[in-house]
């Protein structure tokens, strides 16, 4: 079960404001989908190996050799928040 | 000209005339429309199809329109994934797939709607209001690729192209009646689509016949070096539209059938797979005895990619950014206000699935199911040809009907979202209808073995008259 406090604590970990109201709303739905997913525990899977994904191929590189990348301009395009050729933020912390 | 051409009528149309008046014509049908399935339509269209009459083009698509989810980057269109956070993204590169379309000559149209980042079965979690069923304006069309399925039986596009993590092309598919195709995983580039989960999605198009999907799988499927998921499996798609399934081995597997399933669905899916009989195949049924812990496992594991993926949306260098007295505040505040509810919910729920202490009971779990899932595709596949079973439980249901309990709409998923935990291709083809609502056939097959596929749904479809009728609402 998960509790308000959970839901507290894990949008903070994902970084989004949730209110009052809406942990618990999310609490309840969130409950909802946990206890079907707790369906999979009867299932034994101690010999059982992960699939992390289905395709047969390992370890993809390429020569390390730089390439060409987009413009810094186009990179800024898509923000008015800008200074210098860098994105402009709020300070951290 | 007439609403509902095949790929081939297009190209025979523009001989007649010119790209530009066949765009034209589906830009104006496009401006009449009652389904808002487009959220963007191009105001280059035109242009570019102009372009290709001065300039000529001996492309495979020279001059034919096609409707592009909106997930999948175009240059100079917004790239919004149905989502307030990206309404005014327009991305500054165009997705592989894109390049390949465009290297074909196609003339892309405008972006299509989708449940907010590809999260949803019904197109209802969209930012931009939901789409509607050409076929019951009050019905949902499927999703989360809703939009592109809509336009394709709206006639406001020959064909479109979708992305499926758990069946968002094919579930549209067969509630608004039209083909769909979920390739295996690997055999389409992902470089420039929106990620939501990807170990599990694809993009697919969507046509108004088997035909075109092989077309368009054709122009869109290869190796791409920026997707380092990518696989060169050489598939000759349109060779394989052969009208033939003498010797054709079907499995049914009767998980699919389950608890739920709408009498007229497993009528009308049972009559396809005799048909088929009819026409040379045998059946048999297999058991595929994981299936019913397939769904749970999938959402963890998407919920979980999605968790990972989403965190690039932050409002530092696109999109929506809200005002905050520091870095953390700022974030937090975007985060909240630029996502919808669904799609905070799937970021919450993955982010617990993915924390100390919950890690091994959720994730770890669920990609120990996929394993065994993978298992039963396998076991299955090695005794036939291809498996036939229902794209969706159930016909299309109404706007707002599911939208306020995410549990009753994740288990719409039932029958679509193994195939992508096993990464196996899979298409719905028309089968049948009920009430005037269209139900789809679900046809899967071994990893890069969509020719079987699409030679069955092929040989399927010639023998049956259902992809030849059209939504009376939008007539």
């Amino acid at each position: 079960m998960i509790t308000k406090e959970d839901v507290e604590h894990i949008g903070w970990l994902a970084r989004i404001d949730i209110s009052e109201q809406e942990t618990v709303e999310h609490m309840e739905k969130l409950n909802s989908v946990l206890g079907y997913f707790g369906q999979l525990d009867e299932l034994p899977t101690e010999d059982v190996a992960p699939t992390y994904h289905v395709a047969e191929i390992h370890n993809v590189f390429r020569d390390d050799v730089v390439e060409e990348c987009l413009p810094q301009e186009v990179v800024l395009e898509n923000t008015e928040h800008k200074q210098d050729g860098a994105f402009r933020v709020p300070k951290i912390g | 000209m007439a609403k509902w051409m095949s790929v081939a009528q297009v190209k025979e149309k523009i001989k007649e005339s010119s790209a530009e008046e066949v765009t034209a014509q589906y830009l104006d049908t496009i401006g009449k429309s009652k389904v808002n399935g487009y959220i963007t339509v191009s105001e280059k269209a035109l242009e570019q199809a102009k372009k290709i009459d001065v300039e000529g083009h001996n492309g495979p698509l020279a001059g034919v329109p096609i409707a592009i989810k909106d997930n999948i980057s175009v240059v100079g269109l917004p790239n919004s994934c149905g989502s307030k956070i990206l309404e005014d993204y327009i991305p500054p590169f165009n997705a592989y797939v894109i390049e390949k379309l465009l290297a074909a000559g196609a003339v892309i149209l405008g972006k299509t709607n989708m449940d907010e980042f590809a999260m949803g079965s019904s197109t209802e979690t969209s930012y931009f209001g939901p789409t509607a069923n050409p076929w019951d304006l009050e019905r949902v069309p499927g999703g989360s690729s809703g939009g592109s399925a809509a336009v394709v039986a709206a006639g406001e596009a020959p064909f479109a192209l979708g992305s499926d993590t758990g069946g968002s092309v094919r579930c549209p598919a067969a509630f608004c009646g039209v083909v769909g195709l979920k390739p295996t995983y690997g055999a389409v580039s992902r470089y420039g689509v929106v990620a939501y989960a990807n170990s599990l999605e694809q993009v697919g198009p969507l046509a108004n016949n088997v035909t075109d999907i092989a077309v368009l799988m054709d122009v869109i499927a290869g190796y791409d070096r920026k997707d380092s998921t990518s696989i060169d499996s050489k598939t000759e798609y349109q060779k394989a539209l052969i009208e033939d399934v003498k010797g054709l081995k079907i499995g049914v597997p009767k998980e699919f059938f389950g608890e739920g399933i709408h009498p007229d669905v497993e009528k009308a899916v049972w009559n396809a797979i005799h048909k088929c009989e009819d026409l040379g195949a045998s059946w048999e049924e297999v058991s595929m005895p994981h299936i019913k812990y397939a769904l749970a496992s999938y959402y963890i594991i998407a919920m979980s990619e999605a968790s990972s993926n989403l965190a690039r949306f932050d409002g530092t260098r696109y999109g929506y950014r809200a005002s905050g007295e520091n870095w953390h505040a700022m974030v937090s505040k975007t985060r909240a206000e630029g996502f919808g509810t669904e799609v905070k919910r799937r970021i919450l729920l993955g982010t617990y699935a993915l924390s100390a202490g919950y890690h091994d009971k959720y994730y770890l779990k669920a990609l120990k199911v996929r394993t065994l899932v993978k298992q039963d595709f396998d076991k299955a596949l090695s005794k036939v040809d291809v498996l036939m079973a229902p794209t969706m439980p159930n016909p299309a249901f109404k706007i707002g009907e599911k939208i306020e309990d995410p549990l009753t709409l994740y288990l719409s998923d039932v029958n679509t979202c193994p195939i992508n935990l096993a990464g196996v291709p899979s298409l719905s083809v028309p089968c049948g209808f009920t009430d005037g609502l269209p139900i789809g056939l679900q046809i899967m097959g071994k990893p890069f073995d969509e020719p079987a596929v699409l030679r069955a749904a092929y040989t399927f479809e010639q023998n049956t008259d259902y992809h030849t009728k059209r939504p009376p609402e939008v007539a």
